[in-house]
């Protein structure tokens, strides 16, 4: 058998699971898609006393637009939004990004609020809630909280999550009309880990000089980060590291030109009213 | 050890078998169901030999807990068709010679079903791109790929001739 021996919960209320994670502590770990805890088992990197299948609280898989914001329960899984026209419309970095997570079959299971929490800092969903400032509810058996995204990804696979606390929901303010927006990444093959990835939401004023501009990048630094919309300083605002897939100084040059590439692609769709 | 049942719907057939909860899908369907055509290459979601379909939907049965398939609906390889009475896929396969060893192939079968479901006319590029979670160190998925769009003119007229 792969996965170390573990006790198994699938509860069917958040009730339910805040209270198994409160009573199990440091000791669970949470299964929603499983696309990236589950290989983790199987190879036996993680070895948890127990899991917290979630896949069970039918309430959380759901996703919709709430005016200008997109909320996303802890269940939606990456495949509903891609499939989602109305989604993909109104956000283009959105559309850009969620056919490169992997494949298809890995979206059909994997889940959006489930990538934010594993906080690979090279994945699609946490450099696309800095970009959008989104925010993460939490629930506990303390209670609720809101967690900035900003705040949350705070090193390599690690966040500002407790023990006891369940993500069920994440909330991402969409880029205003008139906006463009756009995700481009490197990756040496089609569904791998990007080597690294930018996105930006870039506004017009009237009279079509831009009137303001973000850029978030991703694969970088250990959590994703917001940098200055200027391709020029960005190379100094990031801190890459030598590993097998590249050396460092090759990821601070793909950073300025992602960079580049992604400010350019949002205003172009910026100007065609495309976001 | 504290086994649980597990009760599912796989190939149209309702089943039941008692497993740890750690086990995964692919090695309940293989081991306990005895459905040894669903292979088992990495067994951590790389290769997509395991691909099976959980309610109609492509998943890796290595990345699934067989537990979490209770009261689910599993469609394998052999759930699709058998040598006596091959899918249409399975046809196009041997007659592109789409496979070399066939370990891959169960896997990309399932795969191109759900691809051609949503795309009954094939493109080239986004069947690549759709495509690319199967891994195959035989072929260099030319093969494959004519295989898939050969396919789809079999569903379109089963009669047609190889263009």
């Amino acid at each position: 058998m792969k996965p170390a021996q573990f006790e198994y919960h699938a509860p069917t209320d958040v009730g339910e699971a805040v209270r198994l994670l409160s009573a199990l502590g440091e000791n669970a770990r949470l299964l929603a898609g499983g696309q990236s805890l589950m290989p983790m088992l199987n190879l036996r990197l993680a070895r948890p006393e127990a899991i917290v299948d979630i896949n069970r609280i039918a309430a959380l898989a759901y996703h919709r637009l709430e005016d200008e914001t997109l909320v996303i329960g802890a269940l939606c899984r990456q495949r509903d939004i891609e499939r989602d026209q109305e989604v993909l419309a109104r956000c283009a970095a959105i559309a850009d990004a969620v056919p490169l997570i992997g494949h298809i079959g890995i979206r059909n299971r994997g889940t959006v609020v489930g990538s934010l929490a594993h906080a690979d800092p090279a994945a699609e969903w946490p450099v696309l809630a800095v970009l959008l400032d989104a925010t993460l509810e939490v629930e506990s058996a303390a209670g609720r909280r809101s967690i900035a995204a900003k705040d949350f990804f705070k090193g390599l696979f690690a966040t500002d999550l407790r023990a006891g606390e369940l993500v069920v929901e994440a909330r991402f303010p969409l880029p205003p009309e008139g906006a463009g927006s756009a995700f481009i990444e490197v990756a040496r093959r089609h569904g791998d880990f990007a080597l690294g990835a930018a996105a930006a939401v870039v506004e017009l004023a009237a009279d079509g000089s831009v009137a303001a501009a973000r850029l978030a990048l991703g694969g970088f630094d250990s959590v994703p980060v917001r940098a200055t919309p200027d391709p020029a300083v960005v190379a100094t605002e990031v801190h890459p590291v030598d590993d097998v897939h590249a050396p460092a100084a090759y990821r601070s040059k793909l950073a300025e030109t992602l960079a580049r590439r992604a400010l350019e692609l949002a205003e172009q769709r910026a100007r065609k009213a495309d976001r | 050890m504290n086994e649980v049942e597990v009760r599912l719907a796989v190939n149209g057939r309702e089943r039941t078998a008692r497993c740890e909860p750690r086990m995964t899908l692919a090695d309940f369907l293989r081991g306990h169901l005895g459905l040894t055509g669903t292979h088992l290459g990495c067994e951590h979601g790389v290769c997509g030999a395991c691909t099976v379909l959980l309610d109609g939907a492509t998943a890796r049965s290595c990345l699934m807990l067989a537990v979490q398939a209770q009261g689910h609906e599993v469609t394998t390889i052999e759930g699709l068709g058998t040598p006596e009475n091959p899918h249409l896929l399975m046809r196009a396969f041997s007659e592109m010679h789409g496979l070399q060893c066939g370990f891959c192939t169960p896997g990309f079968i399932l795969s191109a079903h759900e691809y051609l479901r949503e795309n009954p006319r094939p493109d080239r590029l986004a069947m690549r791109k759709d495509l690319s979670g199967n891994i195959c160190r035989c072929t260099g998925y030319v093969k494959i790929f004519e295989a898939v769009e050969r396919a789809a003119e079999l569903m379109e007229d089963p009669e047609s001739v190889r263009s």
